[in-house]
């Protein structure tokens, strides 16, 4: 009785081991006709020129603020070059120029230029790179869309409210003729370029904030913060701001208002902020990251727009294109 | 008789007291289980009531997308299922057989309990630092790069320690006299394990895998790490290819600036809820049909 009864249990565990592995051996036979593909650390070389046209894979990761845009012309170029493959990380900026610096990526995507000392690391492990200008993004100053005494804000009075150690608390400490309500602030965790960008705009110093307002990695929670909150004010990205224009009130900074025209032409200063990607210079040898490149500085602009950034000038894209060679 | 008569009201008096106790503790007790059941169906109906009429099958086969409309979750199921598959594959034996030597093998000296309180220890090391030891070791000095391998290694190292503990406990319960009767026929060490204590404890051991295989299946943190990646538009291949699983899509679509994609969000954690049941259903059926194996003697 024993004995028959352990060799089925012992069985039944290999076949359980074996179903697992040919289930997913039928999992890649049913892939494998899609594509050729090229592993991560090492491009095949040798599969580029099929005649059916280009192939490869194309490795980008960085910024969560690029990510919209990389990931829309991932799509579109993909959906017209089939064999390439382009998958896109969500790194943020530090961590995917860590990956780039380690060789493993072939575009980094950045919220702000390249720092002193990842360009120093790069130049130390041999990696040539380019940096490419792709879109602006209007860092906007929300409050809730029932703010009735609000209307526009000055970079000097944003430096009060968010210095390190403020003591303002109420609008009235702002602007005396503002109600003497308790401010709600919220904005972005450290660890975001967005914050970063701010912070070194607003306050003068880059990471230099008051620490007592409620911080989120999800601009998500920002906005229902702002949106549930009459008294509140935050900032974050204009894309998240356009997608909740009816729950949040933008605000102006010196006059300007966030607006394409205004973030696209700088007006909208200090907040409005070029977006990056870097590519490797090596990667740049191998015709579809050419044409990836291509696409995304030519018929991939009107993305841009279309994921809630601000594309740059036809001739600043020109110019962009042309550093590419 | 008189006194007997006098002490009734206090006793009646008590005896009230002792059952209004009695009541307070039946209704905490119900409010406890009420309240995580409460917080479980609010949860799932604001699920369902987002994300159902997403879920159809265009969904399931579809690749994302930048507008929720066309978007599905395709790559992210199959890679869900490749990396706990390749993970299972590695965990399971590896898992198994080091329960055995811990309590078959093992003797009770300084180096064993030292191995054992270790294991113990790692079941409480955070997920993210599982992820920083899968990045430097199978990605870059293994060189198996941000693929599946390297995902399915790091899943596997997350989960060998509650599986191991689980799989000791088994094996820890398999009564004496069944392991010495075996020994009293003839049997090797190796014969009685095999064929003894092994079938014994495998219902509880497979419950100790599923457990650890759903805590893989929902971890986000340590993929992101080592490299998974969020937008992917094509299957994976073989173990190197480049992957993304269920939970970093519903990230990366929870945290969009849009609110469609905030509902398709719902519809890919229906789609996750599913997956699991599946597997935990599976183990339930697998463990009572060993369960009711075992009982003719």
């Amino acid at each position: 009785m024993k004995a028959h009864q352990s060799t089925f249990t012992l069985k039944t565990l290999i076949s359980l081991i074996m179903i697992i592995a040919l289930t997913m051996t039928l999992l890649a036979g049913c892939s494998a006709g899609a594509s050729t593909t090229s592993e991560g650390a090492a491009p095949a070389e040798t599969k580029v020129a099929l005649a059916a046209g280009l192939s490869g894979q194309i490795i980008i990761d960085g910024s969560s603020t690029v990510f919209p845009i990389s990931e829309a012309v991932s799509e579109e170029f993909t959906n017209s070059n089939p064999d390439v493959q382009v998958p896109v990380g969500y790194s943020g900026t530090g961590g995917g120029f860590k990956k780039f610096i380690a060789g493993e990526t072939d575009i980094s995507n950045a919220s702000r230029p390249i720092k002193d000392t990842e360009a120093q690391a790069l130049k130390d492990a041999g990696i040539e790179y380019t940096e490419i200008k792709v879109a602006y993004d209007g860092l906007t100053v929300v409050v809730n869309a029932a703010n009735d005494f609000a209307t526009d804000i000055t970079v000097d009075e944003l430096a009060k409210i968010w210095a390190p150690h403020s003591a303002v608390m109420l609008w009235s400490d702002v602007r005396a003729e503002w109600p003497a309500e308790k401010i709600g602030l919220y904005g972005p965790g450290s660890d975001s370029g967005t914050f970063e960008y701010f912070t070194e705009e607003i306050t003068g110093e880059a990471g230099a904030i008051r620490t007592d307002y409620t911080p989120s990695e999800d601009d998500n929670v920002l906005v229902q913060g702002v949106a549930g909150d009459k008294y509140a004010m935050g900032f974050f990205g204009y894309a998240y701001y356009l997608e909740n224009a009816d729950k949040l009130k933008a605000l102006s900074i010196n006059g300007i208002s966030p607006e394409i025209a205004t973030i696209k032409d700088g007006t909208y200063s200090p907040l409005s902020r070029p977006l990056f990607i870097y590519v490797k210079n090596s990667s740049l040898e191998r015709e579809e990251v050419v044409a990836f490149m291509d696409y995304f500085l030519t018929e991939g602009t009107v993305l841009v727009e279309e994921v809630g950034y601000v594309g740059l000038t036809d001739a600043e894209y020109a110019t962009e294109l042309a550093k590419l060679g | 008789m008189k006194q007997i008569i006098q002490q009734a009201p206090a006793r009646a008096n008590n005896r009230r007291v002792r059952k209004l106790k009695d009541l307070a503790g039946h209704a905490i007790f119900l409010i406890g289980t009420l309240f995580s059941v409460v917080i479980l169906i609010i949860l799932l109906t604001s699920m369902l009531s987002e994300g159902l009429r997403h879920l159809d099958w265009q969904f399931l086969t579809s690749f994302p997308s930048r507008m929720a409309a066309k978007s599905g979750i395709l790559p992210a199921l199959v890679g869900s299922v490749w990396l706990i598959g390749l993970t299972a594959l590695i965990a399971i034996p590896v898992g198994i057989g080091a329960a055995i030597y811990i309590e078959n093998y093992g003797k009770d000296n300084r180096f064993n309990r030292l191995i054992k309180v270790n294991i113990a220890n790692l079941a409480g090391v955070p997920s993210i630092v599982y992820g920083m030891l899968g990045l430097s070791l199978f990605v870059r000095t293994f060189g198996f790069g941000r693929s599946i391998l390297s995902g399915a290694l790091t899943m596997a190292l997350l989960i060998l320690p509650i599986l191991i503990v689980a799989a000791s406990e088994a094996l820890r319960d398999v009564p004496k006299s069944i392991i010495e009767g075996s020994y009293a026929v003839g049997s090797t060490k190796l014969q009685t394990i095999t064929k003894m204590i092994l079938p014994y404890a495998f219902p509880r051991i497979l419950t100790g895998i599923i457990l650890a295989l759903s805590r893989a299946i929902g971890e986000t943190a340590p993929l992101l790490l080592i490299g998974a990646f969020s937008f992917v538009r094509f299957l994976p291949e073989n173990v190197l290819s480049a992957f993304t699983v269920l939970p970093i899509q519903i990230y990366v679509w929870a945290g969009k600036p849009q609110a469609s994609f905030h509902e398709i969000t719902s519809a890919a954690i229906i789609v996750l809820l599913i997956v699991m049941i599946l597997i935990n259903g599976l183990a339930i059926f697998l463990r009572n049909k060993f369960e009711t194996g075992k009982q003719p003697d």
